[in-house]
């Protein structure tokens, strides 16, 4: 089992639809909510996914093909 | 030994022993060192400090480091006062801190030789980053130094020169054919699986406390006193943080009188998601997708975004972004004024500075530090317009007839 920990970013199209719920029940991934930040136009939550490496891999690709930004949660990884 | 005590969570204040670790296991948000400063405020500071190398190393009591340190001759970069340029936009107090004279010619010097120390002394034989240059290729030349071993991840389209300047160290240069953001992931799940130092993210807390020794300098170098303004650019916003962090801890040791310095966050318009969220008054800040020719500020996930919009507000400072335009006429006009070819990230500082001037945020009589971050050897390409030549045979009258008149003038 892997763990993986994530920043999700929604638009405001997505702030109602209830996207983490569904990632646990379509993939095989448990998501545990650490920090959050959710207002009417936008929002965050910063959270640990837990589950087969593939698995996880699927549920990431899935929410980000719904339009949520994942991120890294140290930030950018990459510098100038 | 190091004065250095603990690992605390920037959020929850939870501790956590000095070992290369990132992040709190409770919040998830960043950890950062904390010291006995009881200890290092009975030594003789003020004496060490004088009597120390004129390196970054002369702050030692300061930085979180034990043994012997990796030593580039990094720091003590002169700080100038720009009276030509103060003059060109009414500050009559202006100063530049010049960083771009570190040995690979950027500010990162001073972080990097943190981090690759403290790498060494965690048993890693192994040091990696990702970066589109300077942060490489200073991990590059620490790594050699150091005789680490060292994987430099880059976009696979940077420029040549760029390659050059990494490669010449002979790091394992990986160039990863995808976006940003696709080597920001692959490098997070890297982390995970390979006993590497990663510079940014294991090490994070140790390589951010170098950037303190950039705030150390210049209130030594003012005669130990914290300036009135500091105009510093902004790309996860750790520098940011760290200067405002290191006037604090000056003042807190009696080094220098209370800090009423006023930060002021310069960033691209093309990625400024700090500026943004300033703008918005918003408490946190929200990723944008960087495009701007201010490449090595382009950060579109700032890991210390929220705590330098902290800083700039309760300091009293402000955050300004300038066009790509503006970036360049900031470049040309620190070099036609000072004689300081800066890049970039140089050129929004000035951008700004002169915004702000303009504005009245900063006053004539304000002493005000511009931050210059590194040279501009290394983004060449966005001033390639200067070289306008004369072209003239070998001869007098061939120069006379192009240049006569301006010769004579």
């Amino acid at each position: 089992m892997a763990k993986r920990r994530v920043m999700f970013t929604f638009p405001p199209d997505l702030i109602k639809e209830p996207i983490i719920y569904n990632l646990g029940h379509k993939f095989k991934v448990v998501t545990n909510i650490r920090r959050a930040d959710v207002s009417e136009s936008k929002g965050w939550v910063v959270l640990e996914l837990e589950g087969e490496d593939k698995e996880i891999d699927k549920g990431v690709a899935w929410v980000a093909g719904k339009g949520v930004r994942v991120d890294p949660i140290v930030g950018d990884i990459m510098e100038g | 030994m190091s004065y250095a005590r603990a690992l605390q969570c920037r959020k929850c204040g939870r501790e956590y022993p000095l070992e290369p670790l990132s992040l709190c296991d409770f919040c998830f948000s960043p950890l950062e060192v904390v010291y006995d400063y009881k200890a290092i405020s009975e030594g003789s500071i003020k004496e060490k400090i004088s009597n120390g190398p004129p390196s970054m190393w002369r702050y030692r009591d300061l930085l979180p480091v034990d043994g012997d340190v990796v030593d580039l001759g990094s720091g003590f970069t002169p700080l100038v006062k720009a009276n030509n340029l103060g003059r060109e936009l009414g500050l009559d107090e202006l100063y530049i801190k010049n960083d771009c004279l570190n040995p690979t010619y950027s500010f990162k010097d001073r972080v990097v030789a943190v981090a690759i120390t403290k790498a060494r002394e965690f048993g890693f034989s192994t040091v990696a980053c990702a970066s589109t240059g300077n942060l490489a290729a200073s991990v590059a030349a620490h790594a050699a130094k150091a005789g680490l071993a060292a994987y430099v991840f880059i976009p696979y389209d940077i420029e040549q020169g760029k390659m050059i300047g990494i490669a010449i160290y002979n790091p394992t240069l990986v160039a990863v054919q995808g976006s940003y953001d696709d080597v920001n992931r692959l490098c997070g799940r890297l982390v995970g699986k390979y006993n590497w130092g990663f510079i940014n993210i294991n090490l994070r807390p140790y390589y951010a406390e170098g950037s303190k020794t950039l705030a150390y300098e210049i209130a030594e170098q003012l005669g130990w006193r914290a300036p009135d303004c500091v105009v510093a650019p902004a790309a996860s916003g750790l520098l940011f943080t760290r200067i405002w962090k290191g006037l604090e801890e000056l003042s807190m040791l009696r080094l220098i009188g209370p800090v009423n310095t006023h930060m002021y966050v310069a960033q691209a318009a093309g990625s400024s998601p700090i500026v943004n969220a300033f703008e918005a008054g918003a408490l946190h800040v929200h990723p944008v997708k960087p495009n701007t020719i201010a490449k090595s500020i382009a950060i579109g996930n700032p890991a210390d975004g929220y705590y330098a919009l902290k800083a700039a507000r309760s300091s009293g400072g402000a955050a300004c972004a300038v066009s790509d335009d503006e970036v360049i006429e900031g470049m040309k006009l620190l070099a036609q004024t000072e004689g300081i070819f800066t890049e970039t990230a140089g050129g929004v500082v000035i951008g700004v500075l002169k915004k702000l001037a303009a504005s009245g945020s900063i006053k004539k009589g304000n002493l005000t530090i511009a931050v210059i971050t590194a040279a501009g050897l290394k983004t060449q390409e966005a001033v390639a317009d200067v070289v306008r030549p004369f072209v003239i045979q070998p001869t007098v009258e061939s120069f006379e007839e192009v240049l006569g008149e301006r010769a004579r003038a």
